[in-house]
């Protein structure tokens, strides 16, 4: 039995037999689902990849305001394009260890405050140039800068000093931050010749790919480097291209007429629709992104924890991942951290819908009236649904919800982290610290929630400088509690990040934190022959 | 008789281009107003006060309107429509690029439809309501009650995904040879052709039919002319006045209009490119699709002043 289902797996990973068809012969021998998978995954793998053709991405989220500017990257196509070109000194592996690039070895002193990264020697940017420990600095230096308006900048505040010596770049942090070397993996720091400071939108990295079409929001093209350092790795196609297809319905025609081979953010709504395309499959990763409701602690009526208390319990999760993200998600327990996370602190107990004990906090809490809610379509896919769905649920606690429409233009500058209660998302983090350190810490931008707590902000820094992982372990579970029980964080859904990927493809792997593959899909992947 | 026409075309053009300035003081005038300043909506919610304050010296917006208005035409008079605050790329050739796009895709949809319209019309009235003139109206009717995303929507599953025969997705770049790139218009090209078919196929209908009551054309049915020669001779060149201002109207929509179609096709237009800028408040690349827009507009309005002047004795020979 087992020898016929091989066979089979062979031809599926050859081209000869759709995945749909093996899966299908499997179950006809009574082999389980998972199992036939990890067949699959095993042949294909054997096969190997293969070098050759045009890999195409058809993905929403590019502008013709785009630029090439690392620093200014904030969507998905850059960030997927900025992948295949451009180099870092680390990036994260699916499985949650660290790939080391342009930094061959990396250690940190004892109190963790002083990082020493050993630059890989010989690896080329794509105009000829060999990448120095003076490129690096010069890079880290520019999203260090206020000016250059990055997106890496709230991480690299905590520099206090860059330096160069010989192979060498030595980081040294004004606090202990054990985290740093999952920060050099934020998708901004790729490393440019002399930092891009000359020209920083000219896309010279030291990637898998080298620049050949820019087009914002049209195209972007890039062709294989030949002297790539790592070519066992990354970069089996010759040509990679994302097309900007912002329309989904449009994305999902082009991947169904074979003009894309791959295409990001599906809709759960249409996810059974595309199943029942021929040739195609969807990739779904449970990611770090969520979507929230929030409460600013420090305004009326929502400086009451009863009343916090009240809506937390009044919100049924089970339904919203249902509903909302058509099972596609799980459902989440008003700290913003999930498996996603090293150390995610995984015994706190699970909040769950009781409007019962809702009832009891509102009437503690002495509120009396309608409570507004401001939502919009952009402030997640369904959010006013789940505005509506949340309206209901509140209803059988006697908690009366008011719903406001803002409109999507402005939403971001006049509604979110303004208005005291509001439909929003985050996209995650690489590192609990750092999400934390964006959005809850007293002194942070965007403190959405207004969470200003003394004893929260001391275990944040405590648990910076904390190299033993049981310990810092404990102080994540602490504030994970705190944000949970007085926080004004209601969470009810960590969304999966959703692709559908054409039979065509091979070396697809699910990504940990992003959307396909965490961004290197393009880079990674290869046309089965 | 030539003096006058050109004269009366000179006047036009004189006017179009008067036009052209006044719009130019509204648009400059619009993107001033717009809700907040500019230099913070560039540098986002978590830009410093400096940073504002240095932005806002960068960009001049610390002299007066008038002085910024003048500055502003002055480098559009010399061909300088000045650099994108979002990327800092080169207006004028970014522009250059989608306004050929768009001119492209609205010149096939126009070669198309507008030749179609009119014969539809013709054939219309020749066989005034019976089963063509029904059939046609009915057709072209519906496809202009449709909204113009159902019909991109309905062609991309049936001639696209169903058939196979043209692309869904109409990026067109430089290196695309002619035919490639036909090619690729093929499916938005055909959607407009639908939306904007029944406008034209309609009025022409309604104006030769207008002209039909003439007395002479009941002379020229007397004198026993066939049906079709009437309507070409003689009833068509006295309803071209109105039929030229529809199919003005109508190309015009096909520049600047199109957006959810550009959209739809992933077409990279015009229409597309403004809309990315307005949600950027970027506002030098506002300014400059806005006055492209215009002039297409006014330009082709003065076509259809000029075909009107020109095909009516009444208006060549003033009294």
């Amino acid at each position: 039995m087992s020898r016929e289902l091989e066979y089979y797996s062979r031809l599926v990973a050859r081209g000869r037999l759709s995945r749909r068809e093996f899966l299908g012969r499997a179950a006809a021998l009574g082999v389980t689902a998972t199992l036939a998978n990890t067949m699959l995954v095993d042949a294909v793998r054997a096969a190997g990849p293969v070098r050759g053709g045009l890999l195409k991405a058809g993905l929403v989220g590019g502008e013709s305001t785009n630029s090439l500017d690392p620093a200014s990257f904030l969507t998905q196509v850059m960030f997927t394009f900025g992948k295949s070109w451009g180099e870092y000194l680390l990036t994260i592996n699916p499985d949650g260890s660290l790939r080391r690039c342009i930094a061959e070895d990396y250690g940190a002193s004892e109190d963790a405050k002083i990082w020493t990264f050993k630059i890989r020697q010989g690896v080329e940017f794509h105009n000829g140039k060999t990448v120095t420990a003076e490129d690096v600095v010069a890079t880290l230096e520019r999203h260090s800068n206020e000016e250059s308006k990055s997106g890496a900048l709230g991480i690299m505040r905590g520099i206090e000093k860059l330096e160069a010596s010989g192979n060498e770049v030595i980081v040294t942090l004004k606090e202990p931050n054990a985290d740093l070397p999952y920060l050099m993996t934020d998708y901004h720091l790729i490393i440019q010749p002399n930092g891009g400071k000359d020209n920083p939108a000219e896309g010279v990295s030291a990637g898998p790919y080298k620049v050949v079409v820019d087009e914002p929001g049209v195209r972007h093209v890039g062709e294989r480097f030949a002297n790539y350092w790592d070519a066992d790795t990354l970069g089996f196609a010759d040509q990679v291209e994302v097309i900007v297809i912002n329309d989904a319905t449009a994305r999902t025609a082009a991947l169904q007429g074979g003009q894309v081979h791959m295409i990001n953010r599906v809709e759960p709504k249409i996810i059974e629709m595309v199943q029942r395309i021929a040739g195609v499959r969807i990739e779904n990763a449970a990611g770090p992104g969520h979507y929230v409701f929030i409460m600013h602690c420090n305004t009326a009526p929502f400086d009451n924890n009863d009343l916090r208390m009240a809506l937390k319990l009044a919100m049924n999760r089970e339904e919203m991942v249902e509903k909302i993200l058509r099972g596609y998600g799980t459902a989440g327990n008003d700290f913003p951290i999930n498996a996603s996370y090293p150390l995610f602190p995984d015994d706190i107990e699970q909040r769950v819908y009781d409007p019962e004990q809702a009832a009891f906090h509102y009437k503690k809490s002495g509120h009396d009236g309608s409570i507004l809610l401001r939502t919009s379509e952009v402030a997640f896919p369904g959010a006013v649904d789940a505005a509506q769905l949340y309206q209901q649920s509140c209803a059988a606690a006697g908690i009366a919800i008011e719903i406001k429409r803002e409109p999507g233009d402005g939403y971001w500058t006049e509604v979110w982290n303004k208005q005291p209660f509001s439909t929003s998302y985050w996209g995650g983090r690489p590192t609990q610290d750092q999400m934390y350190s964006t959005a809850y810490l007293s002194t942070a931008d965007w403190n959405d929630t207004r969470f200003f707590n003394e004893k929260f902000d001391q275990l944040v820094l405590a648990a910076r400088a904390e190299l033993d992982e049981t310990r810092r372990k404990q102080m994540y579970r602490d504030m994970a509690v705190m944000v949970r029980d007085e926080g004004g964080l209601i969470l009810p859904m960590f969304n999966d990040v959703i692709d559908a990927v054409s039979e065509k493809v091979g070396g697809y792997v699910t990504g940990k934190t992003h959307e396909l593959s965490d961004g290197f899909a393009l880079a990674k992947c290869w046309l089965n022959a | 008789m030539g003096g006058a026409i050109a004269r009366l075309i000179a006047q036009r053009i004189a006017l179009g281009v008067l036009l052209l300035f006044a719009v130019s003081v509204l648009i400059f005038a619009g993107t001033q107003i717009l809700p907040g300043d500019v230099a913070q909506s560039i540098l986002g919610q978590s830009a410093t006060p400096e940073a504002v304050a240095n932005l806002r010296e960068e960009l001049g917006l610390n002299r007066p309107a008038v002085v910024r208005y003048f500055d502003w035409l002055g480098g559009i008079l010399t061909g300088d429509l000045g650099r994108s605050l979002s990327n800092n790329r080169d207006i004028a050739t970014a522009i250059g690029q989608r306004l050929g796009n768009t001119l492209f895709l609205a010149g096939v949809a126009a070669a198309v439809s507008v030749p179609l319209a009119i014969i539809l019309g013709l054939i219309a009235v020749r066989y005034r309501n019976r089963w063509p003139d029904k059939m046609i109206s009915a057709v072209t009717l519906a496809s202009i009650s449709l909204p113009e995303f159902f019909i991109g929507y309905l062609l991309i599953y049936l001639i696209a995904v169903q058939l196979g025969w043209f692309p869904s997705v109409s990026t067109v770049y430089d290196s695309m040879g002619f035919w490639e790139r036909l090619s690729a218009v093929a499916l938005p090209a055909a959607t407009l052709t639908l939306v904007v078919l029944a406008h034209m196929m309609r009025m022409t209908r309604a104006a030769i039919l207008n002209v039909m009551q003439s007395a002479y054309i009941e002379t020229a049915e007397l004198k026993g002319l066939s049906q079709f020669d009437i309507i070409r001779r003689h009833a068509f060149p006295n309803a071209v006045a109105p039929i030229v201002n529809v199919v003005m109207l109508n190309l015009a929509y096909l520049v600047v209009g199109v957006v959810v179609v550009e959209v739809i096709f992933v077409y990279p237009g015009m229409g597309q490119y403004l809309v990315d800028h307005v949600s950027k408040r970027d506002v030098p690349v506002v300014q400059a699709c806005g006055l492209v827009f215009a002039a297409v507009y006014i330009s082709l309005n003065i076509v259809a002043d000029v075909v009107a002047i020109v095909s009516n004795p009444r208006l060549r020979h003033p009294k």
